[in-house]
């Protein structure tokens, strides 16, 4: 392992829904420090990916490790496999800090409310000290002064940076970020992304499905890119975007600019 | 009403309904046809009756809150197997839901009191039970089908609430590591409940009002004390007055109750 400790590990991920086979063998390997990008277009099982991870979408075959831990999996006799041990899933999720696409705050709960629950109810940090530590995360996302709104009154932006410190809350190992920009309207997108920026510049290992790709170009260590559910072509980010070796990567990176 | 309703209103709209003309007028309206049934009514049996008709008005608020607890509590469960599963659950609480829902309450209730009503007493195990004192009532009877009527109908509401939540807020639950049972305690039911307030608040107005049916089955409500009233006064209106009366109001409270559980988490107001 080494002074950079293995973060996420993902050996042949296969996810099939029915007849359609989304991920067909997918590794990925982030170390600590790590920001990796996943790039690709609608449909190449980018989303899936990342909800694999967490367990969001169970996978249909292969293995995924947090920080060297196997998520044990058992089949559910119609040819998949489902989670052996759900308390071991529970406890890996509280590591792993996921941004969904549509923030999916907790509509009944004030921002604040929202930010120390998992604290609170999964890791059991006492109250106090999830208010002291959720309310600083709330300053650093500029949202100290709406602690007390509900999401509901909230532009995006400003619930994609509650949900982000929502994540930073639990103090994960790995942020999962799940297209967090596409649900944005385009004026919004930046001060989101200045948030993100501003944790990969302190190294926070994070695994990054994007449609923004100068962000991804800017922020990340590693990018993938992804096609029809394999791994098309990846490396560091000045190889993927100034020198594609393959003609679907030159060819998508051509039409999103 | 109307004033309390726009006072209590998201602050973004305009404070100001509380005066309106039409509003005024039917204020007085009010007033003067409260004041001509005092005027011109015969109210002097109404010391009499006093005592009684507290009780009576204290039986319909027991029915009232008894059914309305006791048959939420069941309502919750009824509501989720509905939405989780599984099937050996979900379809028997369609189908209690259903049939309750298809039957009249008179029916149900009628059903209770006189059939397992009758019944109880030929079975020496009952009879010689600790429960005994309660069947030979009546009250137990028209507290059961109020309860099962009331669960039947709460019951589809809260399918409806906890398939409404979005699943993104429950994907996040779990993504947090949340287990079911968290999920469920601090996520969906709240927001379901949330979510069904309003519609709780008009069935728990309902409810009230299906509770003189009990006087049916010699339970003595409210309605059931205003009956004797009418039988030993002859009066024909000012009884049945009083009692619209404090049915309002009764109503009145309710609605000001569940606006204040709707107003501590506001919405976006539509």
């Amino acid at each position: 392992m080494g002074q950079h400790e293995q973060a996420v590990s993902i050996q042949n991920l296969h996810k099939r829904f029915g007849d359609l086979e989304v991920l067909k063998g997918v590794s990925l390997e982030a170390r600590e420090g790590d920001v990796i990008a996943v790039i690709g277009g609608s449909g190449s099982g980018k989303s899936t990916l990342l909800r694999c991870i967490n367990m969001l979408e169970l996978p249909t075959a292969g293995t995924i490790a947090v920080h060297g831990e196997v998520i044990a999996m058992k089949s559910d006799g119609r040819g998949g496999q489902q989670p052996a041990d759900r308390k071991q899933v529970q406890r890996l999720r509280a590591r792993l800090g996921m941004v969904f696409q549509n923030f999916n705050l907790w509509q009944h709960m004030t921002v604040l409310q929202n930010v120390i629950e998992a604290p609170i109810q999964v890791l059991g940090v006492p109250r106090d000290q999830a208010v002291e530590t959720g309310e600083a995360l709330l300053r650093r996302v500029g949202l100290f002064d709406k602690r007390d709104t509900y999401p509901a009154f909230m532009s995006g932006g400003q619930q994609q940076r509650a949900a982000i410190a929502r994540a930073l809350a639990i103090d994960p190992l790995v942020m999962l970020f799940d297209e967090p920009t596409s649900a944005l309207d385009p004026e919004l997108v930046g001060e989101v992304l200045a948030i993100i920026s501003g944790l990969a510049a302190e190294r926070r290992t994070m695994i990054l499905v994007t449609h923004e790709m100068k962000f991804a170009r800017n922020v990340a260590s590693h990018v993938i890119y992804l096609h029809g559910g394999e791994i098309e072509e990846e490396g560091p980010p000045e190889a993927i975007f100034e020198a594609p070796q393959s003609g679907r990567l030159k060819q998508f990176i051509s039409s999103v600019h | 009403m109307s004033a309390v309703a726009s006072a209590t209103a998201a602050p973004d709209q305009a404070p100001t309904r509380r005066l309106q003309t039409h509003r005024v007028i039917l204020v007085l309206v009010a007033l003067a046809l409260i004041g001509m049934a005092i005027a011109f009514g015969r109210w002097d049996w109404l010391p009499r009756y006093g005592p009684r008709l507290w009780s009576g008005l204290l039986m319909t608020l027991a029915m009232l809150a008894g059914s309305a607890c006791l048959g939420f509590l069941l309502a919750v469960p009824l509501g989720l197997v509905q939405v989780t599963g599984p099937v050996w659950l979900k379809v028997p609480a369609q189908a209690f839901c259903t049939v309750i829902r298809g039957t009249p309450l008179l029916l149900q209730l009628w059903l209770l009191y006189y059939g397992l009503g009758s019944l109880f007493p030929s079975i020496p195990e009952i009879r010689t039970s600790f429960l005994w004192p309660y069947l030979r009532e009546a009250w137990p009877y028209g507290l059961a089908a109020l309860t099962i009527s009331f669960a039947a109908y709460e019951g589809e509401v809260m399918r409806g609430a906890f398939a409404g939540v979005p699943a993104g807020e429950l994907q996040a639950a779990r993504a947090f590591g949340m287990s079911r049972g968290q999920t469920l305690r601090r996520i969906w039911l709240p927001r379901a409940l949330h979510r069904a307030l309003p519609t709780l608040s008009g069935e728990t107005v309902l409810q009230l009002k299906s509770t003189p049916l009990v006087a049916t089955i010699t339970v003595v409500d409210l309605y059931g004390v205003i009956s004797r009233v009418r039988q030993e006064t002859y009066l024909v209106y000012e009884p049945l007055l009083l009692l619209a009366a404090i049915y309002m109001i009764l109503t009145a409270i309710l609605v000001l109750v569940f606006r204040f559980f709707e107003n501590r988490i506001p919405t976006r107001g539509h």
